[in-house]
């Protein structure tokens, strides 16, 4: 009975896009592009119309995760507005359906679910968490979606159906290391983390890696996700006298930590310890205060700083569009190229079809990013630069390194495991 | 693990493992004593203590915010504008919430704590929609900042004595109200036996409101300090809800001294273990060990006798 | 039938039938197979809620960590299911194929111990009603023994929430984490992700649901039943009768307990993971308010409680994603300042009259009809009784 009444339905939808179409044809206006017809575009039933295309974006606004994820929310708006500004993907503006993951990874589950069979979404950006997108991936991989997925992560996935954006751990941690170990002459090692899997997996990596270079590891600590009191640690910190503090702490517990290891006397702005952390965004900055953690170096791939033409431009129309105290992490530059990639995928494979647009991603440049070149690899992951900042008092970085060439996206790194 | 040090280090870093507990302990005194006060005196179980707390921690930031703004010659001793203001703006807040809620709830403990739970949402909403989802950053005077090198190693976080000296003030106000002041008799007076209370002519609806401001005052003052160590945002208070009931209940919920006694013994345990630790372990082991201990011995480490 | 009568009065078999009509009849005529798994994920709480109606409401203890015991009954069926998904041709590409994909990151080369079992289906099924069982019985009897109550309880089951969940996402390794146990594909070869599947596990779940409500009725109107609602309100009289008390309430307890972890394990079939987020304080107290908004006096309203409080999240989420913790918020005050009964003493106030007229108009056919809550269950304990 359900069959008979879904086949009703589709049959209906179906015959009214047709007549959509038809209608849309015979009223064929020469622009710019001129628009292909949706059903050549479109052969499994997504939301495309002739002069639309609708897209979801899932992140939390509301609780804990509602603190990071804000910013990669206001990026993917402003290039899906700027798109559409220049006439949209194959002649079709780009419209959004935008659901609250509510920083409850079943309800991201739910929501997807929602995104994909309800709305018929041509492509979904968000997710911030591992957890979020471990709890979606299931429901992209039954309902064939495309999700673009922003956040650096720990790597040791590859799915058909998700694009990172970010950057996957060897990427950040490899090239962090190798500077500091040869510019700052480190031979010790204190690994720091909030006790879930991105921290504990990067340490991972990070330690074989030390390791590798014959250094040395003197500590390696977990604390729970929202722990305030770090003066033990920093004790044990004092004690075992590391050359590099190496800081993956997340979320509230940020704010402590730094605050906490100024007050205990420990000057990053001296020569040693060097504080190398990969999880301080030029966002949590703003929540730390950037007089307790001057002086420590961030490993990632975007600086708000960065001085480029892609980059001044970015950071202008974001002002613009999300006013002038904002600032630009490297997770929000991040959630900024996955509309514009998907833009190209599809360009590229002339359709909106997911298997075509995944068949289409690998290879995918784009030059106008504000982190400069980037490129989709054959695993999905991004090839992009490294870079070095320097934390300074107004919040921002500045670049002190980078690394010549694009790093290799490798999410199941040999010998790192 | 000790093997690699000289006796001058290790002798210093039990100093300052020592000192990390002392910090640890006043920040759970001042983090419990607002709640113990409302929770031991009145038997309500406030969920929204911890949103309490960020309200005093919002206060505080607006107040940086104002005095750079319009008079930055003020700016090195704002801290203790904003700590009043903050006591003031919970307690009014606190006043308002028995006014509005408690005080029809005073026979049902149990549905105290789904109503106030209801008020935290609410409460942390507020915030998100006033002051943005973001964690907010609270400048501070430089002297606040930094730490006084005592040997090589030995170095004393500033904001570290000046939340002890805090906390020593405050338990010190508490007592006296509690115990040395009129308001503080007819508060126990009330607690003790709220009938007789009423019956020799004690205003027990009012003594209900201004001990329940008071604790909720407390709460702000604590949030305000708490700018210094920790996140200012949002949903910051829930991280330390659970932490502070478990310090009240485990001292006896009935007396103050039994929630001083408890913070102090469970601050040392977990600076202790963590240092021997990782921190997750820690965590686990000192809330097993009070749940344990709470068990055995389910009134607390501290309680009055008394008749029922 | 004359078994049944005895505990199933003319308008509980009218609530029981209203509640199958809605689960087996309404929901899937009215909804798509994605709104109908949604509906059947909110049905998979409302088991939590009636096991609270039973400690709570009738018994007087408030459990703040239900949670723990829907996560432990969720875990163990997660286990099977991970294991089942986690053959070694499908994990070729790990170091150590054959176990699940999360011990591989965390440099595990072996299962351990206390997943072996979990290999086989018949161990798993036992566990889901063992595991919460036997942990409510320890924290019930160190408790209750000791005439640990009250707001006590209430708190200490908070903590242990906290533990459990501190504890499941430091010891990732074995536990998949903070992401929890992810990617669950066949239940003995057959595929749970199937929109079949997702008919017929929704089937299984009301089943399920209607079969707990039927005990928790036997049990209310059992002696038990009268015991907990006198030991809620004077429990040293009861004591004094020459009761012990403490047995009552472990026993209850541990029943909520397996009621949750019955509610856990459909959920993760359902839904097709597990994660701590279920364990922890935040959902352990939401629980608690869906059972606050049906009524906690009353099984029926539990389950319509849940399924409003759940469905006005979703909706209101979905349309107002800023204002929705206002509205929840809002819900939680009212439900406790103005209609302590909930949804099951509203419709006692303005809708049961009229359909305990209408149906005792027709003669009853024996068996003494008892209202669905008498006026004793009221007495005594201020907050429950009914705006009148």
């Amino acid at each position: 009975m359900r069959r008979l009444k879904d086949l009703i339905e589709n049959r209906l939808s179906r015959r009214s896009v047709l007549t959509g179409t038809a209608a849309a044809a015979m009223l064929a206006t020469a622009g710019a592009f001129a628009p292909s017809l949706a059903q050549d575009v479109n052969t499994t039933g997504l939301a495309v119309t002739d002069d639309t295309v609708t897209v979801g974006i899932l992140h939390s606004v509301t609780g804990t995760m509602a603190i990071s994820e804000t910013g990669s929310v206001q990026a993917e708006k402003l290039a899906i507005e700027q798109i559409n500004a220049m006439g949209g993907v194959l002649g079709r503006k780009i419209e959004y359906i935008q659901e609250d993951g509510a920083s409850d990874w079943p309800t991201f589950a739910e929501k997807a679910k929602k995104l994909l069979v309800n709305d018929k979404v041509a492509a979904v950006f968000g997710c911030w968490t591992s957890a979020s997108r471990k709890a979606v991936l299931p429901v992209f991989e039954q309902y064939n979606g495309m999700l673009y997925y922003p956040t650096f992560y720990e790597g040791l996935e590859q799915s058909p159906n998700v694009i990172y954006t970010g950057q996957e751990a060897t990427q950040q941690i490899i090239a962090g290391i190798d500077w500091v170990a040869k510019e700052k002459g480190a031979k010790s090692f204190y690994l720091l983390g909030s006790d879930y899997i991105w921290p504990r997996t990067s340490n991972k990596i990070a330690r074989k890696h030390i390791e590798k270079l014959g250094l040395k590891v003197v500590g390696e600590e977990y604390y729970p996700l929202g722990h305030t009191q770090f003066n033990s640690v920093i004790n044990k910190i004092k004690l075992k006298k590391p050359d590099v503090i190496y800081a993956i702490v997340v979320g509230g517990s940020n704010v402590a930590f730094y605050k906490q290891l100024k007050a205990a006397g420990i000057d990053m702005t001296k020569e040693k310890p060097v504080l190398l952390t990969i999880s301080v965004t030029e966002d949590e900055i703003r929540g730390i205060g950037g007089e307790n953690i001057e002086g420590a170096y961030a490993a990632m791939k975007y600086f708000q700083s960065l001085d480029n033409e892609n980059n001044k431009e970015f950071v202008k129309a974001f002002k613009e569009m999300w006013g002038d105290d904002i600032v630009i992490g490297d997770v929000t530059q991040a959630a900024y190229l996955g509309p514009w990639l998907w833009k190209a995928a599809v360009e590229k494979a002339g359709s909106f079809d997911i298997d075509k647009v995944r068949l289409a991603s690998p290879g995918i440049e784009l030059t106008t990013a504000p982190e400069g070149y980037v490129r989709i690899h054959e695993n999905h992951h991004l090839w992009s630069k490294t870079r070095i900042g320097l934390a300074k008092t107004d919040g921002q970085y500045d670049l002190v390194y980078e690394t010549e060439e694009l790093m290799e996206p490798d999410p199941f790194p040999e010998g790192y495991q | 693990m000790f093997a690699d040090y000289t006796w001058t280090e290790l002798g210093s870093i039990f100093a300052m493992q020592g000192f990390a507990g002392l910090i640890l302990f006043s920040v759970f005194v001042l983090m419990a004593l607002g709640l113990a006060i409302i929770f031991g005196q009145m038997g309500v179980i406030n969920m929204a203590h911890g949103e309490f707390m960020i309200l005093g921690a919002y206060v505080t930031y607006l107040c940086s915010n104002f005095v750079q703004a319009y008079i930055p010659s003020l700016f090195g001793i704002y801290f203790f504008f904003a700590m009043a203001l903050a006591f003031v703006a919970a307690g009014a807040l606190g006043a308002l919430v028995e006014w509005a809620l408690i005080r029809h709830l005073y026979k049902r403990p149990l549905d105290t704590l789904l109503a106030t739970w209801g008020l935290s949402l609410i409460l942390q909403q507020a915030y998100r929609s006033i002051f943005g989802a973001r964690e907010v950053g609270v400048s501070l005077p430089n002297w606040l900042l930094g730490s006084v090198p005592l040997t090589d190693i030995i170095e004393i976080p500033i904001n570290g004595i000046f939340v002890m000296v805090l906390t020593l003030v405050i338990a010190i106000g508490v007592y006296f109200l509690l115990f040395r002041s009129r308001m503080g008799m007819q508060t126990r007076a009330v607690v003790q036996n709220r009938v007789m209370a009423g019956a020799v002519g004690i205003n027990t609806e009012k003594v209900d409101r201004n001990t329940f401001a008071l604790g909720c005052g407390i709460a702000g003052i604590a949030g305000s300090a708490f700018t210094m160590i920790g996140s200012t945002g949002p949903t910051a208070g829930q991280l330390y809800i659970v932490d502070t009931f478990l310090i009240v209940v485990f001292g006896g919920a009935a007396s103050l001294l039994g929630t001083i006694a408890s913070s102090f013994a469970i601050s040392q345990a977990q600076s202790t273990m963590e240092f021997f630790l990782s921190g997750s372990m820690a965590k686990v082991l000192t809330l097993l060990t009070v749940v344990g201990i709470l068990m055995l011995r389910p009134e607390g480490l501290f309680s009055l006798k008394m008749r029922r | 039938m004359t078994n049944v009568k005895s505990f199933l009065s003319r308008q509980d078999l009218l609530g029981l039938a209203i509640i199958a009509a809605v689960i087996f009849v309404l929901m899937p005529l009215a909804m798509d197979i994605f709104r109908l798994n949604l509906f059947g994920k909110y049905l998979t709480y409302a088991f939590v809620a009636i096991g609270l109606v039973l400690c709570w409401g009738r018994g007087g203890i408030l459990s703040l960590g239900q949670g723990v015991f829907f996560g432990l009954g969720g875990y163990c069926m997660a286990m099977y299911l991970k294991l089942e998904a986690s053959t070694p041709e499908a994990t070729a590409i790990q170091s150590t194929p054959g176990i699940p994909d999360f011990m591989d990151w965390n440099q595990i080369t072996a299962l351990p111990w206390f997943w072996e079992p979990f290999n086989s289906l018949t161990f798993t099924l036992i566990a889901i009603f063992v595991v919460p069982a036997a942990f409510a019985f320890i924290i019930g009897a160190a408790m209750f023994k000791r005439r640990v109550g009250g707001v006590y309880f209430a708190i200490i089951t908070q903590a242990i929430a906290a533990i459990l969940t501190i504890l499941i996402i430091g010891q990732q390794g074995y536990t998949g984490g903070v992401n929890g146990i992810t990617d669950l594909r066949t239940l003995k070869g057959w595929d749970i992700r199937t929109d079949e599947a997702k008919y017929i596990l929704y089937y299984v779940n009301g089943a399920l649901l209607i079969g707990a409500l039927v005990l928790c009725q036997f049990v209310l109107k059992s002696k038990l039943g009268r015991l907990l609602v006198a030991l809620r309100d004077k429990e040293d009289r009861v004591r004094f009768s020459g009761y012990d008390v403490a047995n009552f309430k472990i026993f209850v307890f541990c029943l909520a307990a397996v009621l949750s972890a019955v509610g856990g394990a459909m959920f993760t079939l359902q839904v097709g993971f597990m994660s701590p987020s279920f364990v922890g304080i935040v959902p352990s107290i939401e629980m608690v308010i869906f059972c606050a908004v049906g009524g906690r006096l009353s099984i029926f309203g539990a389950v319509y409680g849940t399924l409003l409080v759940n469905w006005a999240k979703t909706t209101f989420s979905e349309t107002f994603p800023e204002l929705w913790l206002f509205g929840l918020g809002a819900l939680f005050i009212a439900v406790v300042l103005v209609f302590p009964n909930g949804l099951a003493g509203l419709y006692r106030t303005y809708l049961g009259p009229y359909v305990d007229r209408w149906i005792s108009k027709k003669p009853p056919s024996g068996g003494t009809p008892a209202p669905a809550a008498t006026p004793a269950d009221y007495d005594a304990d201020p907050a429950a009784k009914p705006a009148e």
